[in-house]
């Protein structure tokens, strides 16, 4: 995994060439700060939770744009053969685009400290809450850049990647918390739709760091990252 | 050195290549020569560990393709077929992505980057991105791309395609350069770039070997001798009969019978082994009094050996296959 580095920074710098990437950011941005607006007036609490949570359903569709290309594009064009045949492991690569999108993201939600700064301006905000919040963003965007880079790597086509990757971000973020909000859930099923991400994220939102959702993001996250290398690997065994 | 035995690469029930084994020693440039499809884009993608194979094994600078694959790939320099490469990265920034990958230090990067660009032509084009470079010169990109980490054996898929006959002419030159050094296995389709360079040509189709040796043992494999071509005026028939009882002549055959050219007939003449009959064919025309315009040693060219071979080898497939 020594190789990985030099291949997250090829990923990161062919981001700033790519006008998707730019696309997916001003969205993002502008729907961030339509949120923001509506909780920056008199009289709202001088906190970021609402924002943070708006946050989390805008990434369940901005990530899968920024991840669809990461190995479909090498599939598509043939680059997949000039990088294998470098002296790099299929984990280096896998890693080394993981981090390169990661890279991206921080990017990408760092505008957002805007809002920290206007925040204390006008009030006296809390920063526990809002530290833990930022923690919880990045957990919840290495998450979805696992699963988003998984995708990638199963498809050549970057639409399919992306459709595939946002649907399953749905079913494991959206569905699970709409789910345990309908009263005639069965316990068991309950405890099932609290495993979902948003619901695991809200802790972050309120300020609570727990040792269980952090094991729950990381290991997740690890999962598809693994899965992304078996799948890499299987060219081998065709 | 690039040794090869038994290698076998099977998808599903088509069999791509067909228990091959070759040598290439050191300081060699061997072509791999043969149709399309015949298996050489999956030969060189298992010799470069991209692929592994079905059965069999290779062994390239003494590293087993399939154990010691790390190993391999940092000895190896390889262009592949349709050349794939970061589109959006500008020329220098991609070579020395490579090189850091390949863990080159700033310093040799550096060097070595300076290196390939001049050795490829492409110091004038080092700044700009490589999506906006012609096929050309993005063949070159590749080219220097193998060769910056300055590694013991080159393997190159088709390294002239697309590139003009300047460029051609010059990319060859290089090629040949680096044999002596260098250990080179190079797929082509383009016969006379075997003749160009190749110290000897290895031809495959349907995936096995079907004849291998320089390009002047695979002529004289085949009993492909020269002709000499002859063009007078005379009725065609005549010529035929009076150059068919020159000493040492073996057959003659008449190409155009001079009703479309001024009544200049051209004849082809194979010699017996071993004889040059130009000096009798030229007298005996003189002594029928015919005008001779031409008489020509034309030497038999890798071509005609390349068709004849691919196509025993489609022949014995289509029996075989009628038999099964």
């Amino acid at each position: 995994m020594i190789r990985s580095p030099v291949i997250a920074r090829r990923e990161l710098s062919s981001y700033f060439y790519s006008p998707i990437a730019y696309v997916a950011m001003t969205l993002f941005l502008l729907a961030c700060g339509v949120a923001f607006w509506d909780d920056f007036r008199p009289g709202q609490p001088v906190a970021m939770r609402n924002i943070f949570e708006w946050m989390v359903w805008l990434l369940v569709f901005v990530i899968p744009v920024l991840c669809m290309g990461l190995l479909a594009q090498e599939w598509s064009t043939g680059t997949i053969e000039t990088l294998m045949t470098a002296p790099v492991g299929e984990s280096d690569v896998v890693l080394g685009k993981f981090l390169g999108a990661l890279g991206f993201f921080l990017v990408l939600i760092s505008p957002t400290l805007i809002y920290l700064i206007l925040l204390s301006l006008y009030g006296r905000p809390d920063f526990g809450p809002i530290l833990s919040g930022y923690l919880g963003i990045v957990l919840v965007g290495a998450l979805f850049i696992s699963v988003g880079l998984f995708c990638s790597s199963l498809t050549r086509s970057q639409v399919v990647a992306a459709v595939s990757a946002s649907a399953v971000l749905f079913l494991i973020t959206i569905v699970p918390w709409w789910l345990s909000s309908k009263a005639a859930l069965s316990p068991t099923w309950r405890a099932v739709a609290e495993q979902g991400v948003f619901i695991r994220y809200t802790d972050f939102a309120k300020g609570v760091l727990d040792t269980g959702n952090l094991v729950f993001f990381v290991v997740l996250t690890a999962v598809f990252l693994f899965l992304t290398i078996k799948v890499l690997e299987s060219r081998r065994w065709k | 050195m690039i040794e090869v035995s038994q290698l076998t690469k099977r998808y599903g029930q088509t069999l791509a290549v067909d228990h091959i084994s070759f040598e290439v020693p050191k300081g060699r440039i061997v072509g791999f020569l043969g149709p399309n499809g015949a298996g050489k884009s999956t030969t060189l993608r298992m010799l470069t560990c991209y692929l592994p194979p079905t059965s069999g094994g290779a062994r390239i600078n003494g590293y087993d393709i399939f154990h010691q694959s790390t190993q391999v790939r940092e000895n190896l320099g390889y262009l592949s077929e349709n050349v794939p490469l970061y589109t959006e990265m500008r020329v220098q920034e991609y070579l020395d992505f490579r090189g850091r990958l390949r863990r080159m230090d700033r310093a040799t990067r550096r060097k070595r980057i300076e290196y390939v660009l001049e050795r490829c032509w492409l110091t004038n084009v080092r700044k700009k991105l490589i999506g906006h470079l012609s096929k050309g010169y993005r063949q070159r990109v590749g080219l220097a791309d193998a060769l910056l980490h300055n590694p013991a054996v080159l393997i190159l898929d088709e390294p002239t395609v697309g590139l003009d006959p300047t460029q051609i002419r010059e990319t060859r030159k290089l090629i040949k350069d680096l044999g002596g050094d260098h250990t080179l296995l190079l797929s082509t389709h383009i016969l006379p770039e075997v003749e160009a360079v190749c110290d000897s040509t290895i031809i495959i189709a349907g995936g096995r070997i079907v004849a291998q040796g320089s390009p002047d043992e695979l002529r004289a494999s085949r009993r492909m001798q020269a002709r000499v071509l002859v063009e007078c005026r005379a009725p065609a028939l005549e010529v035929e009969t009076a150059l068919s009882r020159v000493n040492g002549v073996g057959r003659v055959e008449i190409l155009s019978n001079g009703e479309a050219d001024g009544q200049y007939v051209t004849a082809a003449i194979r010699a017996k082994d071993g004889c040059d009959v130009r000096e009798e064919v030229a007298r005996t025309v003189t002594q029928n009094g015919w005008p001779l315009r031409e008489i020509r040693l034309e030497h038999a060219t890798l071509e005609e050996f390349f068709v004849q071979v691919t196509a025993n080898q489609a022949v014995a497939q289509q029996q075989e296959g009628g038999a099964a």
